[in-house]
């Protein structure tokens, strides 16, 4: 049994010996950081090569070789597929893929995974066919798939338990020498955080562009000292996919309630104050919090300190407002987020390790006051599953979820009662991603639970007209209205270990076992 | 004499219409802050789907404990041929109002109170247990309100305006000259009843702006609520309705000079130099109670008296 109860198997398929969690900030790091492959560049030769097939071989590709993706392009990626199809076509198998994550888009690998070109995956969520293939199919991996949160992905590059033989780069706009950015080009999505890491711990770096230039015109985020390949092609995705227009405060009633709710509990616990940090979601209840606490700050002039995203069009207006000082940004969620980007010296990007790894000096999360999640479901103990359905399908990713949970002073959580006929307060969530002891108050549509271990919250609480309930209390009312459903049978055979849910500390919080139904 | 007073007096700013035929809606209509929900199983449900709607609304108020008044709209009782066989699974639910649609005459009053009677008595209930709101959505029933509204089951009176608007041929304005009369009528007719008036429903869910200012206007005219169709137009409404820290501060020293004088045996109390009477400690109490209902800390005020 681990830290939140779970049943750890000592040794995994494909994987070997696993750490147990045990708490947050448990283990101490020893290490010193893994370098690369140290190589150079000699002078006025052209690094631009003329397809990714090219590329490919220039770098020495074979098979059983980890490369890496980043998620910037969301579900109009078209990267993964132009580079899985031309390892394809060259013999090449049995690759890992570590990228930060899958969209839909990439629904496509399941035949390429049938083929044997790529046999073990590394992410930070499942979803889409891939999600319910895997599910039902963990023997066609040579090891479960390891989930790994934002920052515990930066972490694992950094340590050496994740290595890069070669990380493709979607590049919106790059110069003949590797110099790169995400704030302009065709297919412009704004900040390339993600990528940042693994274009500085690969041992090969082969950047993709739709948008090849002589020179930069505007400050690099990758820097051609990482860069050895730059390859020019049609298209690196599809604009439709990749960002909206400004995306839109949801106008679903119950998502609201939560969104008003969550904004009033962090009023009046005293949160809202000058020089405040804070981290919003992009999608529906937390991005319209942001709304309420914006007329919030606008109505009693309070400035923020610092906001980090999962940057959306309703956040950097708030920086434009000057209710913010600093935006940091590791992921740009919508068109008027990525103009800002561009223009703003303030909306900062900042790399996937500075945002959120737990071993270096301090990551942004470190010091944010409060942060706004989402959850799939709930437990009487705080934990919070956004990876598995009810019927243990992997369906969601992990993302920066445990990594601002633990860095944040208070983590408000928002997750309505039920869904459908399903209660989301559960005994014990189907998979533990961040565990209880990072959150601290879970915002229901029907009322509002704190963590029992922050007295000093409730003590703030106790005369307020918010409705306050125990944890359990909200279960109950959750059974009332839709009773108590029966546990999803899973697998006990280690055999079907789909995944392997990692801390942000590189240990096991939770596996995701083959459901028998 | 049954005893409704409690249902005459309870707070009713906002009568959040839920569509009858829809489960995710019935769940989560709670949630918003409304101090009634009104069940429709008539106008928002085709005929097709009357049997569903009334079953499904009669099961959502047995499993589901509603922290807001339950209202149910029924078919018209003798104008469709609906209403009373809504009535037979619906009352057996124990709702705490039937809404009747398009309310004319006391005959048709009296029919469904006596529906409502039976059940109390097979049910073991107490008389008054469910009562009855009635919607004025004609000038035949414009005409008749007086009466209607003493009917003892009676304990609220709405305006319909869309019927209404169609029956003195004329369209809805924003400035609601066209209302004018019927809304004033309407509210003599409940405050000379003792009952309450509830404001018609506001279609236009995009204009917040001009819904708040007809909330304005009809709290002013002296409305107790607004029937609302949305959400969103609820929490507008609670706050159009709450009370500003002027009033309540006003009220709370008008119920403590009263609570002092009661204790004293003083005849004529006066704060501040102006003499308080029985109708000002009602329309203070009303308005603690208001400040309350938006969560307004009223025991917290320092009022020094």
């Amino acid at each position: 049994m681990n830290g939140v109860q779970r049943s750890i198997p000592e040794t995994i398929r494909g994987i070997g010996r696993v750490q147990p969690y045990t708490e947050e900030f448990a283990p101490v790091p020893v290490a010193h950081s893994k370098g690369r492959t140290i190589r150079r560049h000699l002078p006025h030769t052209s690094k631009v090569m003329a397809s990714v097939q090219e590329a490919v071989q220039q770098a020495g590709m074979k098979s059983g070789m980890t490369i890496s993706f980043h998620h910037h392009l969301r579900n109009g990626d078209y990267l993964m597929k132009l580079v899985v199809e031309t390892l394809a076509d060259l013999g090449i198998r049995d690759i890992t893929i570590a990228a930060s994550s899958f969209s839909p888009c990439h629904d496509f690998l399941i035949e390429y995974i049938e083929k044997g070109t790529v046999t073990a995956l590394e992410s930070s969520g499942l979803r889409g066919k891939l999600g319910v293939y895997l599910t039902h199919h963990p023997e066609v991996l040579k090891k479960p798939v390891i989930i790994r949160s934002h920052g515990g992905r930066a972490r694992a590059i950094e340590a050496g338990e994740l290595h890069i033989d070669v990380a493709f780069l979607g590049v919106p706009t790059c110069d003949v020498r590797g110099n790169g950015t995400g704030r302009i080009g065709k297919s412009a999505f704004g900040s390339m955080g993600y990528a940042m890491v693994d274009a500085a711990y690969a041992d090969t770096v082969i950047a993709i562009t739709d948008n090849l230039v002589d020179t930069l015109p505007v400050p690099y985020s990758i820097p051609q000292s990482h860069v050895d390949y730059v390859v020019p092609v049609e298209a690196i995705g599809d604009p439709e996919g990749i960002a909206s227009g400004a995306i839109r405060i949801t106008k679903n009633p119950v998502q609201l309630v939560m969104a008003r709710y969550a904004a009033a509990v962090i009023d009046e616990i005293g949160l809202l104050k000058d020089g405040f940090s804070m981290q919003m979601g992009s999608g529906g209840a937390s991005l319209a919090v942001g709304a309420y606490i914006r007329e919030k700050m606008v109505a009693r002039h309070i400035t923020g300190s610092f906001g980090v995203g999962g940057m959306t069009g309703i956040f950097v207006k708030m920086l434009e407002e000057g209710l913010f000082q600093t935006v940091y940004d590791a992921q740009t969620f919508d068109i008027p987020a990525i103009q800002s980007i561009a223009s703003h010296a303030n909306h900062v990007e900042m790399s996937a390790s500075m945002y959120a790894s737990p071993w270096n000096a301090s990551p942004v999360v470190n010091d944010l006051d409060v942060v706004f999640l989402s959850a799939t479901e709930v437990d009487v103990d705080f934990n919070v599953n956004v990876i598995t359905d009810s019927n243990n399908i992997c369906m969601g990713a992990s993302g920066g979820h445990s990594d601002a949970a633990a860095g944040a002073d208070v983590t408000v959580i928002m997750c309505p009662v039920i869904r459908g006929r399903l209660p989301m307060i559960r005994d014990h969530v189907q998979t533990v991603v961040t565990p209880g002891d990072s959150i601290d108050i879970i915002v229901t549509d029907r009322g509002i639970a704190v963590n029992p271990k922050r007295q000093d919250l409730l003590k703030l609480l106790q005369y307020s007209h918010l409705p306050i309930k125990t944890i359990e209390e909200l279960q109950a009312l959750a059974y009332t209205l839709v009773g108590k459903p029966e546990e999803t049978p899973v697998s006990t055979d280690d055999n079907d270990i789909v995944a392997v849910v990692e801390y942000r500390d590189g240990s096991v919080i939770d596996t995701i076992r083959k459901p028998l139904v | 004499m049954i005893n409704n007073q409690y249902a005459k007096d309870r707070l009713r700013r906002t009568m959040m219409f839920v569509p009858g035929n829809s489960p995710k809606m019935i769940n989560s209509a709670d949630i918003y802050g409304a101090d009634s929900l009104m069940f429709d199983v008539e106008d928002s449900i085709a005929i097709t789907e009357k049997d569903t709607a009334r079953h499904l609304v009669a099961n959502a108020l047995r499993s589901i404990p509603f922290q807001a008044e339950t209202v149910v709209r029924i078919n018209h009782p003798t104008q469709t041929p609906f209403g009373i066989d809504d009535l037979q699974v619906i009352l057996p639910a124990k709702p705490n109002l039937i809404r009747m649609p398009k309310i004319e005459d006391v005959s048709e009053i009296e029919l469904v109170a006596k529906e409502i009677e039976k059940a109390e008595k097979t049910y073991g209930w107490p008389e008054g247990t469910i009562n009855i709101i009635g919607a004025i959505e004609s000038v035949r029933g414009l005409y008749n309100i007086r009466e209607m509204c003493h009917h003892p089951r009676m304990v609220a009176v709405a305006l319909g305006a869309e019927d209404f608007i169609a029956n003195i041929k004329t369209n809805r304005t924003k400035y609601g000259i066209e209302l004018y009369f019927c809304r004033e009528e309407i509210l003599m007719a409940a405050r000379e009843a003792g009952i309450q008036a509830l404001d018609t429903v506001f279609s236009d869910v995009r204009d917040m702006e001009g819904f708040r200012e007809e909330v304005t206007k009809s709290r002013d005219m002296g409305f107790d609520g607004k029937s609302c169709i949305h959400p969103k137009q609820v929490l507008a409404v609670h706050e159009v309705y709450t009370p500003e820290t002027r009033e309540i501060e006003k009220a709370v020293k008008i119920l403590a000079a009263f609570e002092a004088s009661l204790k004293d045996n003083k005849g004529v109390l006066n704060v501040d130099g102006k003499m308080i009477d029985k109708p000002i400690v009602v329309r203070a109490q009303r308005t603690i109670e208001q400040a309350k209902a938006a969560g307004i800390r009223v025991e917290e005020m320092e009022v020094s008296i």
